[in-house]
């Protein structure tokens, strides 16, 4: 699949910002006044801007207000619902605890559960396609909500559990790597299932393209560039994404001023990361269709 | 909107017969052309005619190359090159209607055809993400999701003569590989054709359950040890003619050139 930036950045940020929206939601930190403040600007700065950059992607944007119709069947819309929702539920929570000193906690919640929502249903929108074997699977929203939950962990400032659960994430990240490069196979999905040409022992391959230039199929499904480098932004997207991070938040350090540095160095870090395996989530997926051009 | 109806009262679709398509891309252009001048947004191209154009196109004609297994009957079978002409296949169970999250993308309840609603179209590109068979194509300058339609245009058309009241593609086609009726119906000519000639699925492990069949190409004859049927006609009868056609020879063979 063709790693548009947008989506990239989308998935990314706004996982981060609904994961530090969930921690806020439970009362991580109990935050009040300006400190709140500067929390729910970072936390919405990250959904809103992570949301808008989605709409980049959209043959027509300015009719993106359509989306939100079709909640019955489409997890596309089931996703702008539920991050509407978390947004103006977290909203009137964070006015509590900004303006009224208060924490009202049904309503943190709430927030809480449609913020998580959002990501699961923005994971849904991938896991749902039968269509790229690598996403159709299982961990593919526990991976999401891993993310998001460790990334909002890490910028709520709980530090214990955000290392236990940078830990898990990186756990899981590993799992759905190694699920996912067999998932193509394990699909069943051949070119002679696609073609119906073949048979027993026969060879098959594509002789010729419909056309001798590209298309937009090809452009959006069958993105090969950078392939061949995925073992080695494997390994950068751990280090930088979980590992590092990690280590920045055990290392014994006096001085609370190095303490927020790293803290916030480690932020930095877990957010490259990130958007470095969200490149691989892309760019490693192979869409069926590719078989019907010998490509993958 | 984007669910699907449960059943319909028809499932119109094609039936392409691999054994005869001849791979001319007529189907392509006439496709190309209808659906530029009628329903919807045209079918842009972007740098036509420049170093790297591109466009969109409803029906592509792929070509696949078959090398079968040797049999005893069989011990040097010839390589079978297939033409794979693919639109839409108005699947029953279609996915890339369930995912639009604007109800652009329906199936029609009365003959089952899949059509996009274009002014509700954001141009998301879920839809294509999600069929197996890339069918739909964004177009790049409109901004919405173009595919086939079955010619929904065409085949209800009472301004059309009769004869033309059958999409595009099957018009076209100059084999008559592309075959247009109610596959719902187990009596129609198409539904006929689909099991005398064993119609199939493309990836039926999708479950998309396609209304559009394949004819399998049909075994290719085995090749005779005498290739050029005309060559025993052509060998000299007599090694060396005397006589008139003798001289005959002799004087062309003097001819600056004729060397025999
Ligand atoms: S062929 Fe593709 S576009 Fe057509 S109905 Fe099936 S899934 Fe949808
Ligand atoms: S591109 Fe248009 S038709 Fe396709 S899913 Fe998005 S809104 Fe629906
Ligand atoms: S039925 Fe019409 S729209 Fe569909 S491939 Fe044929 S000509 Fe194109």
């Amino acid at each position: 699949m063709h790693p548009a930036p947008s989506v990239i950045l989308f998935t990314t940020l706004s996982g981060l910002g609904f994961g530090l929206l969930a921690f806020l939601g439970l009362g991580y930190p109990g935050v009040t006044g300006w400190v709140a403040f500067v929390f729910y600007a970072i936390a919405y700065g990250l959904a809103v801007g992570g949301l808008l950059a989605s709409t980049f992607h959209l043959g027509r944007p300015e009719r993106a207000l359509k989306a939100f119709g079709q909640w019955r069947t489409s997890w596309l819309s089931r996703e702008g619902i539920c991050a509407v929702a978390a947004l103006l539920v977290m909203g009137l929570y964070a006015i509590g605890a900004v303006f009224f000193e208060n924490h009202w906690p049904v309503l943190g919640m709430i927030g809480a559960g449609l913020s998580l929502g959002t990501v699961f249903t923005t994971s849904m929108i991938y896991t749902q396609l039968k269509t790229i074997p690598r996403w159709n699977m299982p961990l593919t929203p526990v991976m999401f909500l891993s993310f998001s939950l460790a990334g909002g962990a890490l910028l709520a400032g709980q530090e214990s559990l955000a290392t236990w659960l940078l830990l898990t994430a990186a756990a899981i990240q590993l799992a759905y790597w190694w699920q996912g490069d067999k998932a193509f196979a394990a699909s069943g999905t051949t070119m002679a299932s696609a073609t119906g040409l073949g048979g027993a022992g026969a060879t098959l391959r594509a002789f010729e393209p419909p056309h001798t230039g590209s298309n937009y199929l090809l452009r959006e499904f069958v993105h090969v560039v950078g392939r061949k480098h995925a073992q080695k932004l494997r390994a950068i997207a751990l280090v930088i994404g979980f590992i590092l991070p990690v280590l920045l938040l055990v290392l014994p350090v006096e001085s609370t001023l190095v303490k927020h540095l790293m803290a916030a160095l480690a932020v930095v870090a877990h957010m490259g990361g990130v958007a470095v395996s969200r490149w691989l989530f892309f760019a490693q997926a192979e869409h069926v269709v590719g078989l019907y051009y010998g490509k993958r | 909107m984007t669910e699907l109806p449960t059943t319909t009262t028809r499932k119109m679709g094609l039936v392409i017969d691999l054994d005869t398509c001849v791979g001319c891309h007529a189907c392509v252009i006439s496709c190309k052309g209808w659906n530029t001048e009628n329903y919807g947004a045209p079918l842009s191209d972007q740098d036509a005619y420049g170093a790297d154009p591109v466009g969109t196109f409803l029906n592509r004609v792929h070509s696949f190359e078959v090398q079968p297994v040797a049999s005893p009957t069989q011990p040097n079978p010839a390589a079978q090159l297939i033409h794979f002409p693919k639109s839409c296949l108005h699947c029953e169970d279609a996915p890339c209607v369930t995912v639009c999250p604007t109800g652009a993308s329906y199936k029609r309840v009365e003959d089952g055809i899949v059509l996009v609603n274009e002014s509700d179209c954001i141009g998301c590109g879920l839809c294509a993400w999600s069929c197996p068979y890339g069918a739909r194509e964004l177009d790049l300058a409109a901004g919405v999701m173009k595919k086939c339609t079955l010619c929904v245009d065409r085949i209800y058309n009472e301004n059309l003569p009769e004869v033309d009241r059958v999409p595009s593609c099957v018009r076209t086609c100059p084999a008559g590989a592309r075959h247009f009726g109610d596959l719902g119906d187990p009596d129609s000519a198409v539904s006929q054709l689909v099991v005398e000639r064993g119609g199939m699925d493309l990836m039926p492990e999708m479950g998309t359950k396609p209304v559009n069949k394949y004819l399998p190409p049909r075994p290719k004859d085995t090749l005779e040890d005498q290739v050029d049927i005309l060559a025993p006609l052509l060998a000299p009868a007599i090694e060396d003619p005397g006589g008139f056609l003798g001289w005959l020879d002799k004087a062309l063979d003097k001819l600056p050139g004729g060397n025999a």
